[in-house]
């Protein structure tokens, strides 16, 4: 008997795409993964918007612009399960860095105080196009703005621990959570 | 009617990007852009921050070449600690950087054409974009399949060797390394069963170079006329002019060869490149300083840097380079499509500079840490896998940091990458009554030979998502085309 696959999509908010490739570092059980899964909108394949429910939904990143917001809130309404993999997901982590700070500090010290800049932007010219969506007043954990079901800690969480979090998911069992691969760093 | 096409999102990493496109009442391509939409502001929250962290946490830029981040922001503080730049560290600290990055350059080149491109070579720039994936390449050729993990487990297992982790590490410090390389985990590589061996991987890299050139030779006008423009190329060169991806100088020429820096100490590169800022990107627009902002932006990466390098220090790598050349009589070569190309020999070069070094017994050396006369100021550079990467550090008294400046591999190639827009536009859509599917897919295969930073994990499985929406100049959607 041929069993359903599990549907599974991923997302990058603001993030540094790190966890993604340690979902690529799993090495050859993504081949024997494949077998069990089908992969639905994510930003790492053809789908740009959900044609079906989904089992499994990974958020990569925080929030830090409207965006972000947007493509969440689309995961959590389309996803049974949603999980924040990462510090960034979980806590903001290294862009939530950004919150103690005016953005407008941020946005000048890049674009009119930079050793290569200054000076040679005379008219100040900053980024500020319709085409730009919105930054946010400060840069939100998932779960801030959504119920969040599991946290896969570690910067990025290890690639051991990502599989047994999609093994115990896929086949219904519970989770092994052995000290070495659950990581905080 | 007047038309805009979005193309959106294009990129996901460092940031989202979309392309827009204007067309006029007569399909001509009035403007085309690349939008980087995403801000974190790195430069400004690092201030304040001890200036030991800046290797750890500046590399939380990008999880994909964290390595080359890493290593830029520990040669900077090289400088500041006062222990030189490049050559100044003992030979244990620098080999253990040496072999992090090229087994950094080895794993993400790897990982392009593996999961990246060969979907394309297999199956077709025009196929349908369902099976262009890795997961369709694992279905109809397993064993190209299997050769790209292993290829990019074998390169993140010398990053964890020496880093400490296989994503951001921590095994490059001020000054130096914090561990050397034992000779039981050096073993680990040397010994290690087939294929996972440097021998088995020196063999590997060279069928993926036989595997493009046969597709060279059967899609020769495609790969020859795709997206061709001229430009000048900037990267590091090493002092006697070799291909070398850790320390150099900086080399810049024209589309003709013509030398425009003429090897430059980059703790200077601030006086030689200046940035634009463009109100619709938050990517700032790189230029050498001398011709200005219209003349003066090049391209970085691996098709610049065999364009600027001399010769390739290893043997079967040079090799490759000496038929590589042939192709363009020796000249610079400006073909977009032979980045790829360009790229293999550099991964082939990689894999038996990692070779070489795991033979090096100074990789069990135990002088890690160099330090002297403590600096308030400096620059770190190196050519990560997609180009050169700039970090630029000053301090203040009590040793936070006061000023970060970083100008990132996928920066400087921001205008080729327009341009290659723009170009791949104009030649396709000008005139055309509809926009189809095939001609989304050839502005993302331009985007892609640059193998900007977000696109490389953007294609890791499967093809970009593109949302073109077809907008007239009152802002009513007439078509949208989605996949």
């Amino acid at each position: 008997m041929e069993r359903k696959k599990i549907i599974v999509a991923t997302a990058s908010l603001a993030g540094c795409f790190g966890c993604h490739m340690s979902i690529l570092d799993i090495d050859e059980r993504i081949l024997s993964l494949i077998d069990l899964v089908d992969f639905n909108k994510s930003p790492i394949n053809d789908i740009k918007k959900f044609t079906e429910y989904c089992d499994i939904g990974i958020i990569e990143g925080s929030c830090c612009n409207s965006e972000n917001v947007h493509v969440l809130k689309e995961f959590r309404k389309n996803c049974r399960t949603l999980i924040s993999l990462g510090e960034c997901a979980i806590m903001g982590g290294v862009p939530a860095m950004r919150n103690g700070i005016p953005i407008r500090e941020c946005i000048e010290e890049a674009y009119l105080n930079s050793p290569s800049v200054k000076g040679h932007n005379p008219e100040m010219v900053l980024p500020n196009d319709p085409e730009l969506p919105m930054l946010l007043d400060r840069v939100y954990p998932c779960h801030e703005i959504v119920k969040i079901d599991y946290f896969l800690p570690g910067c990025p969480p290890r690639a051991d621990l990502i599989y047994a979090a999609l093994e115990a998911l896929i086949t219904g069992n519970e989770m092994k959570l052995p000290y070495e691969i659950v990581k905080y760093d | 009617m007047a038309q805009k096409i979005t193309i959106e999102p294009v990129t996901r990493v460092e940031g989202h990007g979309k392309v827009t496109i204007h067309l006029d009442e007569k399909g001509n391509v009035v403007r085309s852009r690349l939008h980087i939409v995403e801000f974190r502001g790195f430069e400004r929250f690092i201030q304040g921050r001890p200036y030991w962290e800046a290797p750890v946490l500046v590399q939380r830029l990008c999880g994909i070449c964290p390595v080359s981040h890493h290593l830029a922001a520990a040669k900077a503080l090289d400088v500041i600690v006062g222990a030189g730049t490049g050559t100044g560290l003992s030979h244990t600290a620098e080999k253990i950087r040496r072999l992090m990055h090229y087994a950094q350059i080895f794993q993400s080149h790897a990982l392009h054409f593996f999961h990246l491109a060969s979907p394309d070579l297999l199956f077709g720039v025009d196929a349908d974009p369902k099976v262009r994936n890795i997961i369709s390449v694992a279905r109809v050729n397993k064993e190209l399949a299997v050769q790209g993990v292993l290829m990019r487990k074998f390169g993140q297992e010398l990053i964890q060797a020496t880093a400490g982790k296989k994503i951001h590490g921590t095994g490059a410090i001020p000054g130096g390394v914090n561990k050397n390389l034992s000779e039981e985990e050096r073993d680990k590589f040397t010994k290690g069963a087939a294929p996972m061996n440097p021998g088995a991987m020196v063999a590997w890299a060279e069928e993926a170079i036989d595997f493009f050139k046969q597709y060279y030779k059967k899609n020769k006008e495609f790969i020859d006329t795709f997206s061709v423009f001229p430009s000048n190329h900037l990267s590091l060169v090493r002092k006697d002019g070799a291909l070398d991806l850790y320390h150099g100088n900086i080399r810049a020429i024209d589309s003709e060869g013509k030398v425009i820096l003429h090897d430059v100490d980059y703790q200077e590169y601030f006086n030689y490149i200046h940035e634009e800022v463009r109100s619709w990107s938050y990517m700032k627009f790189p230029y050498i300083a001398e011709l200005g902002e219209t003349e003066g932006w090049y391209r970085v990466g691996p098709l610049a840097r065999l364009n600027t390098c001399n010769f390739i220090p290893t043997p079967l790598a040079q090799k490759e380079f000496e038929q590589y050349k042939a192709n363009t009589d020796g000249k610079p070569n400006n073909m977009c499509m032979h980045t790829h190309y360009a790229r293999l020999i550099e991964l082939l070069h990689a894999a038996e500079v990692i070779k070489d070094l795991l033979n090096d017994s100074d990789l069990q050396g135990n002088e890690l840490v160099r330090r002297g006369e403590k600096k308030h100021e400096g620059v770190g550079v190196i050519e990560a896998p997609r180009g050169t990467l700039f970090h630029h550090y000053r301090i203040n008294d009590n040793d936070q940091v006061a000023m970060a400046n970083l100008i990132v591999s996928t920066t400087n190639n921001n205008e080729p990458m327009n341009r290659a827009v723009n170009h791949v536009a104009k030649t396709m859509m000008t005139g055309k009554k509809e926009i189809t599917e095939p001609m989304m897919n050839a502005i993302e295969v331009a985007i892609r030979a640059y193998d900007p930073c977000l696109s490389c994990a953007t294609h890791a499985m499967g093809e970009m998502p593109l949302h073109i929406q077809v907008i007239t100049a009152d802002g009513m959607v007439v078509d949208e085309i989605k996949r």
